[in-house]
């Protein structure tokens, strides 16, 4: 049976030498996703159409992309609640490169967390007992509040220094460099803050606070860039990673 | 404005942004006037004569505002940067602006 009132929806198609919105219309389902739009339109209309997704159960991080210009993870995102007019339109994430259609390539960002010494560096090996570590202290509790990042990229599309500086670490790599300069077993948060505090590092953030808004974990990388800026501060007074001619 | 930037904050990023440069416009005629000062009596008494005007004096309500505005957001950014993390971050912007419009309207009543 012909939906009455179908979804218009416009999708950009292309790649990284250019492209252009393609309208389609996607039959009205009950408790549908953008997700499901975007699978309906590949599944129906256009078998070319090339985005992500993996689990759909917002745990991947992966189905990411702009939806009536905000960042948002299509599979946890309900058409009822983002359509306007009865209409969406969906682009690939800002600020990232575009491979096809809908897929945006993620290298930049993932760079970037290596850059931001994203990786925990412990020494203990499995042979020695498991740290213990007081669920309490305050160094434990920063780093819970910024650990559950999916690397959806939702924040680096929704930072605008990101898209005026694109040397900028961005918001997902500080505060995934927060949460382990929190962490008491981490041998390397001398390097990491002084990766996280030069250039294109976390004293350029603004603090507009575009990613605490838009995370869909409702996690606060301004607060961990807050938390770095201050770490950074306090260690260039106290001069501990200077460089030994300084 | 575009859609992701649909949030207070950005708005108080904006407002601080505007309001200093609005401070840095003023300046230049600020430092004219003063310098009027300098090269001649007459020429200062006229600028000081037309200041007294109402629609200066509105426009002076004007400039009180951008400058609390600056000030309180500047304390706002210090406050977020150098302190322990508080959520409340949308009622601090709030507040500045607040505290900036009540400060500037204080001035208003007073200059009449």
């Amino acid at each position: 049976m012909r939906d009455s009132n179908p979804i218009q929806v416009k999708v950009w198609r292309g790649d990284a030498a250019g492209g252009a919105f393609a309208e389609y219309e996607v039959p009205q389902q009950p408790a549908q996703t953008v997700l499901d739009v975007i699978t309906w339109i590949q599944r129906h209309a256009d078998a070319s159409l090339s985005y992500r997704f993996a689990c759909r159960v917002g745990m991947c991080g992966s189905c990411a992309m702009m939806v009536n210009g905000i960042p948002r993870w299509t599979c946890r995102t309900h058409v009822n609640k983002v359509r306007r007019d009865n209409r969406l339109t969906i682009e690939p994430l800002r600020n990232l490169p575009v491979i096809k259609d809908l897929a945006c390539d993620m290298s930049q960002f993932f760079e970037k967390w290596k850059r931001a010494e994203g990786h925990f560096n412990g020494v203990a090996s499995r042979d020695q007992p498991v740290a213990a570590i007081s669920p309490r202290e305050p160094a434990r509790r920063a780093a819970s509040a910024a650990i559950e990042c999916i690397n959806c990229a939702i924040c680096y599309a929704a930072c605008d220094v990101v898209a005026w500086q694109p040397d900028y670490l961005g918001p997902a790599a500080l505060n995934r460099a927060w949460s382990l300069q929190n962490d008491s077993r981490d041998r390397r948060q001398v390097e990491r803050l002084q990766a996280v505090s030069s250039d294109g590092g976390c004293l350029q953030c603004h603090s507009q606070q575009g990613c605490a808004a838009h995370c869909p974990n409702e996690l606060n990388p301004t607060a961990s860039i807050a938390g770095l800026k201050r770490m950074a501060g306090l260690s260039f007074m106290q001069k501990k990673y200077r460089e030994p001619h300084a | 404005m575009k859609a992701h930037r649909r949030q207070p904050l950005y708005l108080a990023f904006l407002l601080h942004r505007l309001s200093g440069l609005g401070l840095a416009l003023f300046l230049p005629f600020h430092f004219y006037v003063l310098g009027l000062s300098l090269e001649s009596d007459a020429a200062f008494d006229r600028v000081l004569h037309w200041t007294a005007g109402p629609l200066f004096k509105v426009a002076e309500f004007g400039l009180v505002f951008l400058l609390a505005l600056h000030f309180f957001g500047g304390l706002r950014l210090l406050a977020l940067e150098n302190l322990a993390w508080s959520d409340r971050q949308k009622n601090y912007a709030a507040a500045a602006l607040a505290l900036s419009f009540l400060l500037a309207c204080g001035f208003l009543l007073r200059a009449f």
